[in-house]
């Protein structure tokens, strides 16, 4: 435990860890998946595996929302700044996720209208600005950004705008927890839940994950000693033969969730019949599409899509990664062909994905260990 | 485009229901306050929110936002945080007597 004295309150870290120890059976193997790519950015930022027994594994889940996008939708969105009436804007995290002929970021480079937006707001200005040109928010994420698509959706149709779209790529975290649920590869003990997604969510959708898989889900704060705790509140679970959800955020996570943004959700988007993940296939109903109702904003009605389908670059292992069957540094290309500065695939784009996350933390770390020269 | 940044409401803004005026170390910008302001209790000076691309997302009490801005900072992200807020362009910046209030 010799990082612990690094903590803001290492006492209470020490006494978590501690508990932690004392809680897990010696020669059981324990596979915890943190759902949420906040989560995994925090546990490599803070080395938090230094301060768990060997036998927990924390296998990082799909919760990163560039990470998960198949490379054919950033194609798809993309294929719309071809055209010299668009202002194709995206989030930050959107800029640097690799297409198949370069990334957001490389199209405005070589001329393209494609410009980095704080919130869809900011997307719905440039529309008021520009009457003259077709503005297309290239919308990502999970149910922690969904409702403010959906509130920015309500507000163009009040201001009767024109020439305001969505590309609309929201993706729901309970489906794909399912999915992995029912993955014959994964093995997967308990979760770590996600804390901005249930500040939306709240705790009911999780109850079938104790109810018909027989698991706990402990939704769980950033700070390393959240972290911790729920960890403890899951192994106290599994020690008892009991599977519930327990809220170990609730100083931020309502139970309910947030009622006003999952009606704005409800009132703009219906689930697609099904929706490609990258790494995880197709699942059905794990996304969101825009309501007919709205379909003057929807820019896949709007425009026409090629619909464009990639294989990931063969030696790429993004799958694999982020079904937890290889550790980052386990792919091929990891740390030599695909780094933060030149990602080949979305997991070393943002800070939330685990290949990135494990490059800048763990890596470092362990170079910082070793010998000069070794 | 995951963070959330703690702010404080400063000032409602007149005639735009929808707008508050937050603060985050010494910033003011304009964030949308649709996905609290219809649950009770109302929202009032002095609330804490964590605020997510644009929206005030959730309430926090004082000790929770602390609790963020030093866990942005531990992260590493506390200035993409303010980079991200600076940014709003969806409303123009307080004016000069909004700032002083």
């Amino acid at each position: 435990m010799k990082f612990v004295d690094e903590f803001r309150n290492p006492t209470l870290i020490r006494q978590a860890s501690e508990e932690i120890h004392r809680l897990v059976e010696p020669g059981h193997h324990y596979r915890l998946m943190e759902v949420c790519g906040g989560h995994t950015h925090a546990i490599y930022r803070f080395a938090l595996e230094d301060v768990l027994p060997d036998n927990i594994e924390l296998v990082h889940g799909p919760g990163c929302p560039v990470c998960v996008l198949p490379m054919g939708r950033v194609d798809d969105g993309l294929s719309l700044a071809r055209d010299p009436n668009v202002i194709l804007t995206a989030f930050g995290d959107m800029m640097r996720v690799p297409g198949r002929n370069g990334s957001p970021l490389e199209h405005k480079a070589r001329g393209a209208d494609v410009r980095m937006v704080y919130s869809p707001l900011d997307a719905l200005k440039l529309a008021e600005q520009h009457p003259d040109r077709d503005v297309v928010f290239f919308a990502i994420g999970f149910e922690t950004t969904a409702p403010s698509t959906a509130l920015t959706l309500q507000r163009a149709r009040m201001l009767g705008l024109e020439n305001f779209s969505v590309f609309c790529n929201h993706v729901t975290i309970i489906p794909a927890i399912r999915a992995i649920l029912d993955s014959p590869d994964m093995r997967v003990e308990a979760f770590i839940g996600p804390g901005h997604v249930s500040t939306v969510i709240g705790c009911r959708p999780y109850e079938f994950i104790c109810r018909d898989y027989g698991k706990p889900l402990v939704t769980s704060g950033f700070e390393p000693l959240d972290v911790l705790q729920s960890i403890v509140m899951i192994l106290r679970q599994l020690r008892d033969g009991r599977a519930c959800v327990e809220n170990q955020y609730a100083r931020v996570v309502p139970w309910e969730g947030n009622r006003p943004a999952l009606r704005a959700m409800a009132e703009v988007f219906e689930l697609r019949p099904f929706f490609e993940w990258r790494g995880l296939g197709f699942i059905s109903q794990s996304a969101l599409a825009i309501r007919e109702e709205f379909a003057e904003f929807d820019a896949e009605r709007r425009f026409r899509m090629p619909g464009v389908r990639v294989t990931d670059p063969k030696a790429a292992q993004c799958g694999e990664v982020l079904k937890g069957v290889l550790k980052p540094h386990q792919c091929k290309l990891f740390g030599r062909e695909c780094t933060p500065e030149h990602p080949v695939g979305a997991l070393m784009v943002s800070s939330e994905g685990a290949c990135a996350a494990y490059y800048n933390f763990a890596l470092r770390k362990s170079a910082a260990a070793e010998p000069v020269g070794v | 485009m995951c963070l959330a940044i703690p702010g404080k409401i400063v000032e409602f803004v007149v005639g735009q229901p929808h707008l508050a005026v937050i603060e985050v170390s010494g910033v003011r910008r304009r964030v949308n306050i649709d996905l609290l302001r219809d649950e009770p209790p109302a929202l009032a000076i002095g609330d804490w929110v964590l605020i997510h691309v644009g929206f005030a997302m959730s309430r926090i009490g004082v000790a929770e936002a602390e609790e963020q801005m030093r866990l942005l900072a531990m992260l590493g992200e506390d200035r993409l945080a303010m980079e991200e807020l600076e940014g709003y362009r969806f409303t123009e910046p307080p004016a000069r007597a909004e700032e002083i209030a």
